[in-house]
């Protein structure tokens, strides 16, 4: 893989390890711990179609080299947009800076790392027909229309990239990737009376785009984008106050990306102000719950053959029978640490630092059977959809928005209520789980992660769970 | 050719030194693209160049954390042929590859649909003076003197209060962008500015456990950045003054947006009456013009030609001529926030709003904080709100929360953990008094406002 993707990103721009060794050894050159060079190139393509036409298409080109040096808890970095060797040293002169002391210039011998594949090099850029998938989300908006004649606005969205990165370090990391990823939006808006709801579906993944233009695929979200706005047409106002909620397989995960996730990545820990900071050993969450951190499942969009370091991705276990077990590191962090990194070293792109952040984050099944769940709440809400969340990582708080959410009572799904925001504390809400169920599900493949200003493509999931406690913000 | 080998050659600094030559180099970047693009076919084009650099210094517990340098550059042009829209972007400005840029445009335009409101805006309506907006005031600062002043500011904020116990840092920047719009009316605007920020987060700690907060200053001046004693000293404020927070009972209270929170609920308004929701029917405020949707004491001025304001801008995303105007007079909603294409879809003229609002001021409020706090009496403050419950759709607001429980019109204690729900139409009309207290750092400038009755959740009910 490196060999092939140096040949398509670096031999164009004149670079090959003659260059790559003279840029390690100029930032050497100073007293570092540790200097990187990545290189990127990132092709995006899209098509959106709104009022039953397809307006407007993009393609967009980005690419740079990243350098960073790093002394001590110290880093320096700089970039270029451009990959010529001027461009190179000069980001390499920036980024040495962080040190002041005379280094010997030595780089470890270059070695391309080992690594499994995760997905196909496969490129979808340019993949086939554009006219095909301009036809297809053309097809895709008849075929929600006819759904339910009270569907009255359609957005449909393709999009796909294709990512060429190289990792060259002084730790002697020689590593290359090619990250292929393509996605699938369609979102509803449905009308009755004077009420007017949204409903969304979609999903994607690291493959081309023939996985996803699949009837069965697409037309599995077009029906259930216009459920969920079916669904929230007859919700009623959301109750107030501290209740029993049971969530939903699948997507509702993105519960354990802030309530445990965020707070267990190594920058935080090593800083010493995350709500889980020194808590390693203790008991976090009940018995019943193993949560897991895994770059490793193949063609998930939060997955990665190796991380924005060259580090192969993993399976980290966080939480293992309720018991805090483990932090995800990058090179840095896990250096400061005294631990292996874990491969989730990742960045937005070569214009962003690498920072510890998640892949597919998961709860493994338990023993229960979702109906058998559902029975044993007498008062409480059934939440089986988010829009997503956020976290406060010091003080533990997080919250996360249903889109689509029932009351349970005596132990049966009753009428649906409208979203409503539910908020706990990271800490504490894993040792509120009653009940873990046997149904893990993976979300379908269409969540972003926000850290300090950086997006990147993340996975979650979980069994059915029942919490016996978490305060829901409706208003009635 | 020698542009661009020109353009290659320019270091950080010279963006910042010789502004007139940067520009120079990507208006000849935006002729080229707009002569290409009409060669190959185009009915009309439309390009934007920007060209910026940052400098950073981050530090944490006295110690160098991050120095960052950075220049990016990008090139995005729109082709229109016979009524089709294609769009390419590229951070590669070499001649050959902004030449395929357009190709991409074109061939995307060749495979999407008519749609009669695309295209440029009309010839007369792009804007024909461009006044200087006292937006540019560059300082070369040197990363020696960011890292000194960044260190000041962390100083500052440890040294303030012995329950701060853990920093996540402060840093400062200075930001330079300079950007070219043009189109193929033979229009071309130039604009930059100069952005330099501090921000500190700190850590405070206690027996009832650890919380996090910060502050923040940005100004297009370097010289009237808040003293850097002043940003760290308000970060250990903030943060101390969460500590012990409690949660509350549910029920329904008067709740106090602060300024920065305030802004969202505002932005929330500005959201809802936007073309893009409009057309789309996306929106709790459908047809809503000439009708009330803040108290009839309240206005939203924009003002986008301020002489060094925060958002201002002589011409908008389209190259329209912006002007000063009421988007809420006395509590009625005057116009919509549209741009040329969204306008034309509804049938409307554009309100030169295409890339957002600029310089947007709530008017009305006569009050203190202090006052304001004394007004509610009883009843939340809300000095932060988390989460995405905001539907736009339907108006339903649902969000976590942070801030303080009032008793008798005085603060008595840190609150959190808890959720704030509502109607954003009812909770927009039953603003019931407004401060003086606008956030100046920002492109749409509110002061605290205090909202009747609002669902809390917290513990069980009171």
């Amino acid at each position: 893989m490196y060999q092939e993707v140096s040949e398509q990103l670096l031999a164009p721009a004149g670079l090959g390890s003659a260059e790559i060794d003279r840029a390690l050894a100029r930032l050497s050159s100073r007293g570092i711990d540790f200097g990187e060079l990545y290189f990127q190139r990132r092709v995006r393509e899209g098509w959106a179609l709104e009022d039953g036409s397809v307006k407007n298409g993009s393609w967009d080109v980005d690419q740079g080299v990243g350098v960073r040096a790093v002394a001590g808890t110290g880093t320096g970095f700089a970039y270029a947009d451009s990959l010529a060797l001027p461009a190179l040293l000069d980001a390499a002169d920036s980024a040495r800076s962080i040190s002041r002391t005379i280094g010997d210039g030595k780089v470890s011998a270059l070695k391309v790392a080992n690594r499994v594949a995760r997905y196909a090099g496969t490129n979808p850029i340019g993949e086939g027909d554009s006219a095909a998938r301009v036809e297809l989300l053309r097809t895709i908006d008849a075929y929600v229309r006819s759904l339910d004649e009270r569907v009255s606005q359609v957005t449909v969205s393709l999009s796909a990239s294709h990512d060429q990165i190289v990792v060259a370090a002084t730790d002697g990391t020689l590593a290359g990737d090619q990250r292929p990823l393509v996605r699938l939006d369609i979102r509803v808006l449905m009308e009755e009376g004077d009420r007017r709801e949204q409903g969304f579906s979609g999903g994607g993944g690291r493959y081309g785009w023939a996985d996803l233009t699949e009837p069965e695929v697409w037309q599995h979200y077009a029906r259930e984008a216009v459920r969920q706005a079916t669904v929230n047409l007859g919700a009623e106002p959301a109750p107030a106050g501290h209740m029993t909620v049971v969530l939903g397989a699948g997507w509702p995960g993105v519960l354990l990306h802030e309530a445990v996730g965020h707070g267990l990545e190594g920058d935080f820990n090593r800083k010493g102000i995350s709500a889980f900071s020194n808590r390693i050993g203790e008991q976090v969450a009940t018995a019943e719950c193993t949560v897991v951190d895994d770059g490793t499942l193949d063609h998930r969009r939060g997955s990665l053959s190796i991380d924005d370091e060259g580090t192969p991705s993993g399976c980290t276990t966080l939480i293992e029978n309720g018991r805090l077990v483990g932090y995800m590191q990058d090179k840095l962090n896990a250096r400061l640490m005294g631990v292996e990194p874990t491969g989730n070293g990742r960045r937005e792109s070569f214009a962003h630092l690498p920072m510890p952040r998640m892949t597919n984050t998961y709860m493994l099944p338990g023993q229960h059977d979702p109906a058998e769940i559902l029975a044993t709440v007498e008062d409480g809400i059934y939440a089986v959809n988010f829009n997503g969340g956020q976290v406060d990582i010091t003080s533990g708080k997080f919250v996360f928005a249903a889109s689509e959410a029932y009351r349970i009572r005596n132990g049966e799904v009753c009428e649906a209520i409208k979203g409503a925001t539910l908020i706990g504390n990271g800490p504490d809400v894993l040792t509120r789980v009653g009940m873990v169920g046997n149904d893990l599900a993976l979300d379908t493949g269409v969540g972003v992660c926000g850290k300090e200003g950086q997006s990147v493509p993340v996975g979650v999931g979980q069994p059915t769970l029942r919490i016996d406690g978490l305060t829901v913000g409706g208003t009635s | 050719m020698s542009a661009v080998a020109g353009l290659a050659e320019s270091g950080v600094t010279g963006l910042l030194e010789d502004p007139d030559r940067e520009a120079d180099l990507l208006q000849s970047l935006a002729d080229r693209v707009l002569k290409r693009a009409a060669q190959r076919g185009a009915d009309q084009a439309e390009v934007g160049v920007n060209s910026g650099l940052n400098r950073e210094a981050g530090v944490r517990l006295g110690d160098v954390e991050v120095l960052e340098e950075a220049r990016d550059r990008g090139l995005r042009v729109t082709v229109y042929c016979k009524g089709c829209t294609g769009t390419a972007s590229t951070g590669d400005l070499r001649p050959e590859i902004l030449d395929q840029t357009v190709d991409q445009a074109l061939a995307i335009a060749r495979l999407t649909q008519p749609d009669a409101a695309s295209g440029l805006a009309e010839p007369e309506l792009m804007a024909t003076s461009l006044p200087d907006l006292d937006l540019w005031h560059p300082s070369d600062v040197a990363m020696e003197a960011l890292i000194a002043r960044a260190q000041e500011v962390e100083q500052a904020g440890r040294a303030a209060d012995p329950r701060i116990t853990n920093s996540e840092g402060a840093s400062v920047s200075v930001e330079a962008a300079l950007s070219v719009y043009a189109n193929s009316h033979g229009f071309v605007g130039v604009k930059r500015g100069t952005r330099f920020s501090q921000h500190c987060i700190l850590i405070a700690s206690d027996e009832s456990g650890m919380q996090r907060d910060y502050d923040w200053d940005a100004r297009r001046r370097f010289s009237q950045l808040a003293d850097p004693a002043t940003t760290g000293a308000e970060a250990a404020r903030r943060t101390v003054a969460r500590l012990g927070a409690q949660r509350i009972p549910t029920g329904r209270f008067p709740v106090l947006f602060v300024p920065e929170i305030a802004r969202g609920l505002i932005g929330h308004l500005i959201g809802a009456v936007s073309g893009g929701q409009l057309y789309r029917r996306a929106s709790f405020l459908l047809d809503a013009a000439g009708t009330q949707v803040l108290p009839d004491w309240a206005s939203l001025i924009e003002s986008p030609r301020i002489q060094g304001g925060p958002a201002s801008a002589a011409f908008d995303g389209d190259g329209v001529a912006t002007r000063e105007s009421a988007l809420v007079a006395d509590g009625t909603l005057a116009r919509y926030v549209l741009g040329t294409y969204s306008a034309r879809r509804l049938g409307l003229e554009t309100t030169a709003n295409a890339g957002g609002v600029r310089n947007l001021r709530f008017e009305g409020g006569d009050m203190s904080y202090t006052d304001l706090i004394g007004e509610m009496q009883r009843g939340l403050i809300v000095t932060e709100v988390m989460g995405q419950g905001v539907n736009l759709v339907t108006g339903d607001y649902s969000r976590g929360a942070a801030g303080f429980w009032v008793e008798n019109g005085e603060i008595v204690w840190p609150v959190e953990e808890i959720t704030i729900a509502g109607h954003l139409k009812e909770m927009l009309t039953s603003i019931r008094a407004a401060g003086t207290d606008h956030d100046e750092r920002r492109g749409v400038q509110v002061p605290s406002l205090l909202v009747d009755g609002m669902t809390v959740a917290g513990q069980a009910a009171e």
